[in-house]
């Protein structure tokens, strides 16, 4: 019985770890200033974390083959316990542990605390059942007001979002059904939600932040390599969650610029 | 020193009503919340056998519930995540096994209340049958998921199943936390209280300081619930605004203003936190139980893991606020409940270290019940060490909400304590019901549910990873998720398998409870009170006579001893610890 108890748990062990190991199923390919940083700390944990695993199970499984009762077996080792030991796996582990959350600290602080730079890329992002829009200020670079009263997720565009058309503002306020960015250059997102909770999910660009009625939430990324990346809603909001999908277009300054000009011009 | 228990409370009824139905007796009330529990185990589990078909055959029409729709399918995870969490891990492990064994480890002739000990399970009992209901409202059950965030769980118009179903919801859980509370309020006065002679609290088993420690935390964490659930009602039935600002929904602007979507989100898991080690201690207290008795060694750092239960309780209410390190909240205050979060991984290590410890050279008897506290601690340790991923505010952007997060909490707070349960089921049935389980099934039974667990939750890190997002009821729709389908295949076979192989037990245990060999006092060996009475045990625990405690619960393998285990009865034996 130990014996197969053992080559269970070192079996889970070992195919868990392989299939951690070989990345068979990993994050995705990372196009954002963060993704050094996040794919790294993700790296350490999993090396830090993954040898406590092995330690851990295998010993287990070690310890349930090895201390089976026999009728040879030699008496108990008759203990309470080892103070000594207690405290220095406690402090091994204290250290382990607040050490890693320690150096996670200048990323978050990067993204959530600091101001976007100076010439970050305005866009607001709206979600809603079950559709996301994306708002560009224009060349005043100013959002028009928008109004609770005024929206009509029905109608979709300007009006899916509420914007005020008596706002002087409002005539260059651009409203897409999909996300373009210039890459290399900061984007400072604010973000809405009409009705219930989303969450804008980007996994290739490592960034996720809840959409909250209520609350305009400013946050700023850099995405850095020219692409198209689907976003997820990350947020239960009913049911039609499992389409609330939608594109980020990263392209070059250029183009960004071309298509910024077109939607402008069409809307006039 | 502790007060002496005196006489009973109440004598022995003699109607079938009053010794079965309505049963003053922790015994009785012990096993009905056991029979609840299992009913709802039952359920729960057919709820995600449902789910997991869907997500793999969408388009299949199932005998009973027909063709599963995408609202369908969350109303079953949300009635899955909350008869799992309320009315399993709560109910199982304390109202079960806690009620019936806690006064007997205590050397008590029963709960301190005895009144209120039924009522408790007849309010669950309520709690149980509302949340029942739910499916058979018009718009059927709520969608909003076991969490209820509003504002989806607080409008009508936001889903299916936002009518009447989540009124039901609600009540529900108010009714739970009710009972809840006077279970906890039970279980405190009675540890503090009702210890026989000699019961010291560091005499006290590790179940016992664990059901005490959960006893506290319901206390404390029920009552926000409770309140958090009358308001959430008052907004969804009196026009209040506490959870609801200005929003449109369906085209038509609410007559909400004002409130806060993030307040709710507070006071959830200001319980919901709590709550996760109010399924889990139990079971680290029946862990440590069986694997000291089966290991025949005593605990490794008894006091160790008495603090470490501490402390685990203590920092358990100032880390909700990793829940919602994507909510919205101040980004400032991640720092703070990711530092908190990491601290709880301590004492959590401290545990492991210990179990392995007390089987450090041991004697391992590999009977049922010591198979599943070993597999406690595998999935313990497994379930743990996703933490500290997800307790790292920077990882938990791309983690948050993904199945990462679900593979962490069905491990940890799903499994493990189920492992609990089981391994609990296994070592006290023969004491509750007075015959032994089989044990050949009963290895059948833990061989298959391990491996299928681990084949069902493990691929669900890799999922996480890889950006798959939770609650999706297909995954068609997104093109990166749509490659991930083969993995989601594997783990539907898996838990196929796992499902079935819970009919073994539940026939193990009917078979055993009628047919089984015939228990004896102390089958397994063991040192606590339990063990020192008859099989089972008289309406009054102790047949009269009160036990007096001389040692510590754990004194196996005592060098000199006339048996390798001295009961916490026998006289002191020289070189014992006491």
């Amino acid at each position: 019985m130990g014996l197969a108890l053992m080559a269970l748990i070192w079996l889970i062990t070992l195919v868990s770890t392989y299939f951690f190991v070989a990345k068979t199923w990993w994050l995705p390919v990372g196009a954002s200033a963060a993704t050094g940083f996040i794919d790294g700390q993700f790296a350490l944990t999993f090396v830090l974390m993954g040898i406590v695993f092995l330690a851990a199970q295998l010993g287990l499984g070690y310890i349930v083959w090895k201390y089976k009762e026999t009728p040879t077996s030699p008496p108990v080792a008759y203990s309470h316990g080892n103070t000594k030991l207690e405290i220095l796996w406690t402090a091994l582990t204290a250290i382990l542990f607040i050490g890693l959350n320690l150096m996670g600290r200048p990323v978050w602080a990067h993204e959530r605390l600091e101001p976007a730079d100076a010439d970050a890329v305005k866009v607001e992002v709206t979600g809603m059942q079950f559709a996301w829009y994306f708002r560009y200020p224009g060349p005043d670079g100013t959002f028009a007001k928008t109004s609770v009263k005024l929206m009509d997720p029905s109608a979709g565009g300007d009006a899916a979002v509420g914007l005020d058309t008596n706002d002087p503002s409002a005539k260059d306020d651009v409203v897409t059904g999909t996300m373009y960015l210039p890459v290399n250059r900061e984007v400072d997102l604010s973000l809405r939600a009409v009705d219930v909770i989303h969450s804008f999910f980007v996994p290739q660009l490592r960034f996720k932040q809840d959409a909250v009625p209520g609350l305009n939430i400013h946050m700023h990324l850099k995405p850095t390599v020219i692409g198209d990346y689907e976003i997820a809603c990350a947020e239960l909001c009913g049911l039609g969650h499992y389409k609330m999908h939608g594109m980020v277009h990263v392209v070059s300054q250029e183009d960004f610029d071309k298509w910024l000009a077109a939607r402008e011009a069409e809307k006039q | 020193m502790a007060t002496t228990a005196t006489v009973h409370a109440h004598a022995a009824p003699q109607g079938f009503i009053r010794k079965y139905i309505f049963s003053l007796d922790h015994k009785v009330i012990g096993i009905q919340y056991f029979f609840l529990a299992l009913t709802a185990v039952f359920v729960g589990m057919f709820l995600s056998l449902l789910m997991r078909i869907h997500l793999i055959w969408p388009q299949a029409v199932l005998p009973l519930v027909g063709e599963i729709k995408p609202e369908t399918y969350l109303s079953l995870l949300t009635m899955h995540g909350t008869i799992m969490v309320f009315f399993v891990l709560t109910t199982a492990p304390q109202g079960g096994f806690g009620n019936y064994i806690l006064p007997i480890q205590l050397g008590a002739a029963d709960m301190a209340f005895p009144v209120l000990n039924m009522l408790s399970f007849w309010t669950t009992f309520v709690g149980f049958v509302v949340i029942i209901a739910a499916f058979f409202v018009t718009g059927g059950a709520p969608l909003h998921g076991w969490t209820g965030y509003p504002p989806l769980s607080a409008v009508q118009a936001a889903g299916p199943g936002e009518g009447l179903g989540a009124d039901l919801w609600i009540t529900s859980i108010a009714i739970f936390c009710l009972a809840s509370l006077m279970g906890a309020l039970n279980f405190i006065t009675t540890t503090l209280d009702l210890r026989a002679k000699g019961m010291t609290l560091m005499r006290m088993p590790l179940t016992v300081w664990s059901w005490f420690i959960t006893a506290i935390l319901g206390l404390l964490a029920f009552g926000v619930l409770l309140s958090a659930g009358i308001l959430l009602l008052l907004d969804r039935n009196m026009g209040t605004s506490f959870y609801l600002p200005q929003i449109v929904v369906n085209g038509v602007v609410m007559q909400h203003k004002g409130g806060s979507v993030l307040l709710w989100q507070h006071l959830f898991w200001f319980f919901g936190h709590p709550e996760v080690y109010i399924a889990i201690l139990p079971g680290m207290g029946v862990a440590s139980q069986i694997l000291s008795t089966f290991s025949r060694k005593p605990i490794f750092g008894y006091k160790a893991m008495v603090y470490a239960m501490l402390a685990i309780g203590f920092f358990g209410f100032m880390v909700w606020g990793h829940h919602m390190f994507m909510s919205g909240m101040s980004p400032y205050s991640a720092f703070i409940f990711s530092v908190l979060t990491m601290c709880i991984g301590v004492p959590s290590a401290i545990k492991t270290f210990n179990w392995l410890g007390t089987m450090w050279k041991g004697h391992i008897r590999f009977q049922t019940p010591m198979l599943y506290a070993i597999g406690f601690v595998s999935l313990f340790v497994s379930g743990g060490l996703s933490g500290p991923f997800l307790a790292q505010p920077v990882l938990d952007i791309q983690l948050h909400d993904t199945y990462f997060v679900v593979g962490h909490f069905h491990l940890i707070m799903g499994v493990a304590a189920i492992f609990g349960i089981f391994a609990a089921t296994y070592y006290w049935v023969p004491k509750m019901f007075g015959r032994m389980m089989n044990e050949t099934w009963g290895r059948v039974h833990f061989f298959i549910t391990l491996a299928g667990t681990y084949a069902i939750f493990m691929p669900m890190h890799y999922l996480g990873m890889a950006g798959q997002t939770r609650r999706y009821s297909q995954f068609t729709e997104v093109a990166y998720q749509a490659k991930l389908i083969p993995l989601q295949t594997f783990m539907t076979y898996a838990a196929i398998i796992t499902i079935a192989a819970q009919f073994i037990f539940l026939f193990n245990l009917f078979y055993s409870i009628f047919k089984g060999p015939k228990a004896s006092d102390n089958p397994w060996e063991s040192t606590t009170l339990e063990w020192v009475t008859a099989t089972p045990p008289p309406h009054d625990n102790f047949g009269g006579v009160t036990p007096v405690v001389h040692n510590g619960p754990y004194e196996y393998g005592v060098p000199g001893a006339s048996k390798d285990f001295v009961m916490q009865t026998d006289p002191p034996v020289a070189g014992a610890g006491h």
